[in-house]
């Protein structure tokens, strides 16, 4: 424990805190820009300077650990002045028209601006106009907004371990760009979207799509129906102003149908139709001397990844399409049959937590109907709050309904795919009792929940023990990956999610999401799953039916042609 | 005579290519001497030697020395920093070229002193002459068993490589020096850690300066008391200044601490060229401060610099006389640093190019008093919350002109409304 005052009052806080984090543990809050809770410490932006007696420059907080009998003063007018100079010189230098800017009202500048109470600029703007990239169908990369704090960079590099940013050029000419300048289209980019959720302010976000769905739900004629993605429903709230981990799905539908959809359902159906079919095809695996390990296919983030840096395990990965584009291919088949509509005036929404998925949506084998995209439009989580916020819609007061029929029945298996593990779990449910032909006891793979970035568990099947992994964020995915390629992966089975947490710490997730939130969101998720009556994707009687009544088997021969894609080898000039 | 040549005694007077020249001129002496020493006798003796950095910071040596020599480790790095960019500044490739077994035989004995296992010189960019030069005496060194395995028979293995940027001033901060050798563009780090205990590619690295190392063969041949009698109480031993500028007799020149800039100008330099009025002197180099005629009694002295708020040892007298003009001289210096800002940090990177903005104003005669105000402000935020030194430096030409020639800012303002 160390001993050090801060503005005048007696603190003790544990050896290595910084001064930051102490001044917080006391109340005060000190501003902050670079600085972000999961990622390391890069103290670029000279925000969170305070004053130290007796030294006569200013300290960076965030990098600055409390020593014994330190004496500090986080706002001095020395300092207060400190940070408003620097704010000014960001100002000077940043395309200020905040209302044409996605982040207005919940940008960091903006709010810092305002704390500090500036009001006019001493300094001459040096803002001149850079080409904004929009090269790809996920992320907008607009430079003219970019501070050059570096989250961006820091959460590519070391979260993901993709790197595709980086400060380019020196003094008011560094830029934070893609490698040699190139559009994030052009270079090993998953379209993760981790870049736009940590980003402080509008310089990286996703493509905005809420106006293509805005003309489509006015177009007469036209039938529009969503999904609602698994992890949307544990954070969609804090969108509108609700703590995190509140479950809010019948708000969600209810919402939907203001906003003028003619039918909401759940991807969670599709969810738990992927269980189906990726178990059957485990299964087959394992019993015909397949490729092993199989590896998991809904996160299109991680099958980006696959597809540029290890084309060599392309045969490991399961061929199920992504519960979102089962979605988009029964919809636009069996549904519009079903319904009598000709698909070209079916128009189908997705909310997804994701960024990847915008790109996902647009792959040119996504259409099982001649050119006719099965999913025509993907809204991140934000989006969708913005739409909610559009329209005026009081999000709190609004009564819960219900998913409409027939996606809309759905289990608990299918609601943890929102959490790392929860593919797995889904998984193990089914496949067990249908290799096992016994009812599986506990319900809980206790051991492949949580944050840990690497999990493993042992399942029995067939009298076989049999080794299972799961891993999040691509550092880890990369890891796994190269065991697979060496021949030295000792799993069966191995589930990937790109973002940290999975689905409910995605790229399109509410901004500020950190580790505790995504916590909050995954409890939430296995409170959904425990709440539901039917837990195992197989009882799904909605499930049984459409096998029945359409799809005939898992890996059947419609089911194959709809529901299962190939990938693959996709190299950069 | 102010004159006292210890550590460039033997420049131009030696062959610098010759070994055998350096040799039969007492060099590889205090090494040998070092190697039958124990290691904390000659740590001891840095100790008592009270030498600080000649770098530009001052800081104390033995500090550095005892940090790497406390850190448990198979790889330790010991790196001169030859990287000489700040303009007005030519002593540390006065040294290389002219006496390079001198930096070698330092290095050498810092290195068995702290158990370091490999050395680096970082030589700017355009410094090819010193490159060439310090690559032949490195090579002549190995064939003589004073580099490579089993030094001297010694037991001690070391060896020295070169390592050149392209040509990035601030690639003279320690940490960009590293991250440069490390192969990436020059950027400084977050400090803590030190580079002592995670530098060059994360293992313990002391970093310092071609002089300092210079000085170390002195210290162990002449021993730390001896040496703390020279120059002053806070600051010991010699010092190598660069004498550029409007001055009759220019070059390095050694003198020790403790001699006033005056005595410098006009014993060594025999005064102002053209017997031109004296205008002003910048000292250090671009980062140091300018200081008016009535201030050049001061002593050269680590001590007395800081009291500009800037440290400024790196031994640069740049004189300028009174044909010149203040304000062009500081959009000179601080367009240098606007485009050598490597623009990791706010304060220097959208700093340097508003400081210019304001001083074009001045320069133009349609500056107001909101502009000083903001240039005074600016100077002072940027010099207390840059990142690194270039930031932190940056201003402190703006900085001691507004205290020493506040009329000529007064007098350029286009109104003295507010």
């Amino acid at each position: 424990m160390v001993n050090l005052k801060i503005n005048n009052i007696d603190v003790t806080v544990a050896d290595d805190t910084t001064i930051l984090n102490a001044a917080k543990e006391f109340n005060i809050k000190i501003p902050t820009l670079c600085y972000y809770p999961d990622l390391g410490i890069k103290s670029d932006c000279r925000i969170c300077v305070v004053e130290i007696e007796g030294q006569k420059g200013l300290v960076t907080s965030c990098s600055t650990v409390c020593r014994e009998g330190l004496v500090v003063k986080t706002s001095s007018p020395r300092v207060l002045n400190a940070r408003k100079t620097i704010t000014e010189l960001i100002l000077a230098n940043h395309d200020a028209n905040c209302t044409a800017c996605p982040r207005n009202l919940n940008c960091e500048l903006q709010s810092l601006a305002n704390k500090l109470g500036i009001d006019v600029n001493r300094f001459e703007s040096v803002y001149y106009p850079q080409p904004i990239d929009t090269s790809n169908p996920a992320l907008v990369r607009n430079p003219n907004r970019c501070i050059k704090c570096g989250r961006c960079i820091d959460v590519c590099k070391t979260i993901q371990g993709v790197n595709v940013l980086e400060m380019m050029g020196r003094s008011h000419n560094m830029t934070i760009s893609p490698a040699y300048g190139k559009p994030l289209n052009d270079l090993y980019c998953t379209f993760c979207g981790q870049c736009a959720s940590v980003c402080p302010v509008g310089a990286i976000t996703e493509k905005d799509d809420t106006d293509l769905v805005w003309k489509a739900l006015h177009q007469p004629d036209m039938h529009v129906i969503v999904q609602v993605a698994p992890a949307i429903r544990v954070s969609l709230g804090e969108e509108i102003g609700l703590p995190a981990g509140n479950i809010v799905t019948g708000k969600i539908v209810s919402a939907l149908k203001l906003l003028g959809f003619n039918e909401v359902f759940d991807t969670d159906f599709t969810a738990d139709l992927t269980i189906m079919e990726e178990g059957t095809e485990l299964i087959h695996r394992i019993t015909n001397g397949g490729v092993l390990p199989m590896m998991t296919s809904c996160c299109p983030g991680w099958i980006n990844f696959a597809e540029q840096h290890f084309p060599e395990i392309l045969p490991n990965i399961s061929s199920c399409k992504s519960p979102q584009q089962m979605f988009g291919a029964l919809a636009k088949t069996y549904y519009a049959e079903k319904k009598g509509i000709d698909p070209k005036n079916l128009y189908v929404v997705s909310i997804m937590p994701c960024t990847a998925k915008k790109y996902e949506a647009k792959r040119e084998e996504m259409q099982s109907n001649p050119n006719l995209y099965d999913v025509d439009s993907v809204l991140t989580t934000r989006e969708l709050g913005k739409m909610i916020r559009q329209m005026g819609i009081d999000f709190a007061s609004i009564e819960p309904t219900e998913f409409d029929n027939p996606f809309g029945i759905t289990t608990g298996a299918a609601a943890i795919f929102g959490a790392t593990g929860g593919v797995m779990e889904a998984a193990l449910r089914t496949v067990y009792e249908v290799v096992n032909k016994k009812p599986l006891e506990n319900l809980d793979f206790v051991g492949l929940r949580g944050l840990e970035g690497i999990k493993e568990a042992t399942v029995s099947l067939g009298g076989q023990d049999v080794k299972v992994a799961v891993c999040h964020t691509l550092s880890n995915a990369r890891i796994l990956a190269e065991q697979v390629k060496n021949g030295t992966s000792p799993y069966a089975f191995i589930e990937v999610m790109c973002c940290p947490g999975g689905c409910i710490g995605g790229g399109g997730q509410p901004y500020g999401t950190i580790t505790k939130t995504r916590s909050e969101r995954i409890q939430a998720i296995y409170e959904v799953d425990k709440d539901m009556p039917i837990r195992k994707s197989h009882e799904n009687p909605v499930i049984q039916a459409l096998y029945k009544e359409y799809l005939e088997k898992p890996l059947g021969t419609k089911s194959h042609h709809l529901l299962h894609t190939k990938y693959k080898e996709r190299k950069h000039k | 005579m102010i004159e006292m040549r210890l550590i460039s005694k033997r420049c131009g007077v030696i062959n610098p290519l010759s070994i055998d020249d350096y040799i039969k001129a007492d060099g590889y002496k205090a090494l040998q001497k070092a190697l039958k020493t124990d290691t904390i006798k000659l740590i001891e003796e840095i100790h008592k030697s009270k030498l600080r950095g000649r770098g530009g910071a001052g800081f104390p040596v033995v500090t550095k020395v005892v940090a790497l020599a406390k850190e448990i480790n198979d790889v330790k790095y010991v790196i001169c920093n030859a990287d000489e960019g700040e303009p007005g500044n030519f002593k540390d490739r006065y040294l290389m070229e002219n006496d390079p077994h001198q930096v070698i035989e330092g290095m050498l004995i810092v290195a068995y002193q702290t158990r370091a296992t490999k050395g680096y010189i970082y030589i700017r960019g355009e410094y090819h002459h010193s490159h060439n030069t310090m690559q032949w005496a490195l090579d002549e060194a190995r064939k003589h068993n004073y580099l490579g395995e089993n030094i001297l028979n010694s037991g001690f293995d070391f060896d020295i490589e070169i390592r050149s940027g392209a040509g990035s001033y601030v690639c003279g901060e320690e940490f960009a020096l590293i991250e440069s050798i490390e192969g990436k563009p020059g950027r400084t780090r977050v400090k803590p850690p030190f580079p002592t205990t995670q530098g060059l590619f994360n293992k313990p690295t002391l970093i310092n300066n071609v002089e300092t190392f210079s000085n170390i063969p002195l210290i162990i041949t002449i021993g730390g008391d001896q040496f703390a009698k020279i120059g002053t109480k806070s600051s010991t031993g010699t010092k190598l200044i660069c004498l550029s500028g409007n001055i009759k007799n220019k070059g390095v020149f050694e003198v020790p601490f403790g001699v006033s800039i005056r005595d410098v100008i006009e014993k060594i330099g025999s005064g102002v060229e053209n017997d031109r009025k004296l205008k002003m002197v910048q000292l250090g180099g671009a980062c140091g401060p300018i200081i008016p005629d009535y201030m050049l009694d001061m002593l050269i002295d680590y001590d007395r610099f800081e009291e500009f708020e800037s440290k400024t040892g790196a031994g640069a007298i740049i004189v300028i006389d009174d044909r010149f003009d203040i304000f062009d001289i500081l959009t000179r210096v601080i367009r240098f640093f606007e485009h050598e800002s490597c623009g990791k940090c706010t304060p220097c990177r959208e700093g340097n190019q508003q400081l210019l903005k304001i001083l074009e104003r001045f320069q133009e005669h349609s500056a107001t008093v909101k502009d000083l105000v903001s240039l005074e402000s600016l100077a002072r935020v940027m010099h207390q919350t840059s990142l690194c030194g270039l930031g932190q430096t940056a201003p402190t030409a703006i900085i001691s002109t507004l205290r020493y020639f506040r009329d000529d800012y007064i007098d350029r303002l286009d109104s003295l409304e507010i």
